[in-house]
């Protein structure tokens, strides 16, 4: 089944999951800068992940003849010291002319402080100021509707945003509404606890028009799965969606968004 | 579109199977020694919802199990979340 993997952190995956997914079908990766499950203790810890999302993975990736993009930020959760996010994102510019980059993300917030959303601002403002197109995640658990909400809040501040160029991630049954009636684009990230079910998201399907939706697997250190999109589309099957809907939103829906940034090409 | 029966036969061991390992759960933390804490009773709280007569239970759940502040928090004192908001 073709299918694009727009959210996966493949920095924390084996090369026998590039091979996985390339057997399963996957036309393209794209990793959203994150947490990689502790704080780094320099600004120079993320000059060598840029490098390693700019450079490394696009290699690795090719080997299974994959195209990996990716999108470049300091994450939510070392955005809670601010001086040291601001030395991180002053980074940024060096790399954001890189032939794979597709725009500024997964900014956002974790737990919704000041500090996180101060620099989720700026985030946006350095997206504005270079045309890019911006990805965010949305908080967990308890704290999704309340980011969410701020999220948005934050982002109607932004009167020069083309809310088609942004997509906002994570969402599930109680925020996906919030997402789409603003006008943006939402995903909806497949994991098996936390986050939505294969059969959740395509209930959240089957109740929205799909146009703006999308589905990731954002697999990466912890308890996920890199082919959690197809497995997605094989319960879809099950559920007697016909091919056209299935490839609509594993592949077209996710074409169509990524199409916006200059840099995405198909494999 | 599935009928009703379709969405049985596809769903109904799996959600047969959630229910009982819910409440097999229920009786695992009642069965054993200490104090439950918020998440126990937020989990109990949402647990009604799933018998109200309504489309949207799953958003319902989710909503009953979120923070609804509104204000920024002043700072972050841990990285991670519970699943449910202090009480």
């Amino acid at each position: 089944m073709d299918y694009i993997e727009p959210h996966a952190h493949m920095v924390s995956r084996t090369t026998a999951d590039y091979e996985a997914m390339a057997l399963a079908g996957c036309r393209a990766i794209c990793e959203p800068a994150f947490w990689a499950g502790f704080d780094r203790s320099s600004p120079e810890g993320f000059r060598d992940y840029y490098r390693q999302l700019t450079d490394y993975e696009p290699k690795r990736a090719a080997k299974f003849g994959i195209p990996h993009f990716c999108w470049l930020c300091i994450n939510p959760k070392e955005a809670e010291d601010a001086g040291f996010a601001r030395e991180v994102m002053a980074l940024i510019p060096e790399f954001l002319d890189a032939p794979t980059v597709l725009g500024i993300g997964e900014i956002g917030l974790n737990k919704n402080t000041r500090n996180e959303l101060a620099i989720f601002e700026e985030h946006v403002q350095l997206a504005l100021d270079r045309d890019l197109a911006i990805l965010i995640h949305t908080p967990h658990l308890e704290d999704k509707l309340k980011g969410t909400r701020l999220t948005l809040d934050a982002l109607a501040n932004f009167s020069a945003l083309d809310r088609n160029r942004v997509i906002i991630d994570h969402v599930e049954e109680h925020t996906v509404d919030l997402v789409l009636d603003a006008g943006y684009w939402a995903g909806m990230t497949l994991y098996p606890e936390s986050k939505c079910t294969p059969n959740r998201a395509i209930d959240i399907l089957e109740t929205h028009e799909g146009g703006r939706l999308w589905l990731n697997s954002a697999c990466d250190w912890g308890v996920s799965d890199p082919l959690a999109v197809v497995r997605c589309g094989l319960e879809m099957r099950k559920r007697k969606y016909p091919p056209e809907a299935i490839e609509k939103v594993l592949l077209e829906n996710p074409k169509r968004f990524l199409g916006q940034c200059p840099n995405f090409k198909l494999g | 579109m599935p009928s009703k029966q379709d969405i049985l036969d596809l769903h109904f061991m799996g959600a047969r199977c959630q229910l009982i390992d819910l409440a097999a759960f229920l009786d695992r933390v009642e069965r054993h020694p200490g104090d439950a804490d918020f998440r126990f009773e937020a989990l109990k709280k949402a647990i009604p919802l799933l018998l109200e007569e309504r489309p949207d239970r799953a958003r319902a759940v989710l909503d009953a199990l979120s923070d609804h502040s509104t204000e920024p928090a002043p700072k972050a004192t841990f990285q991670g979340a519970f699943g449910a908001p202090r009480a």
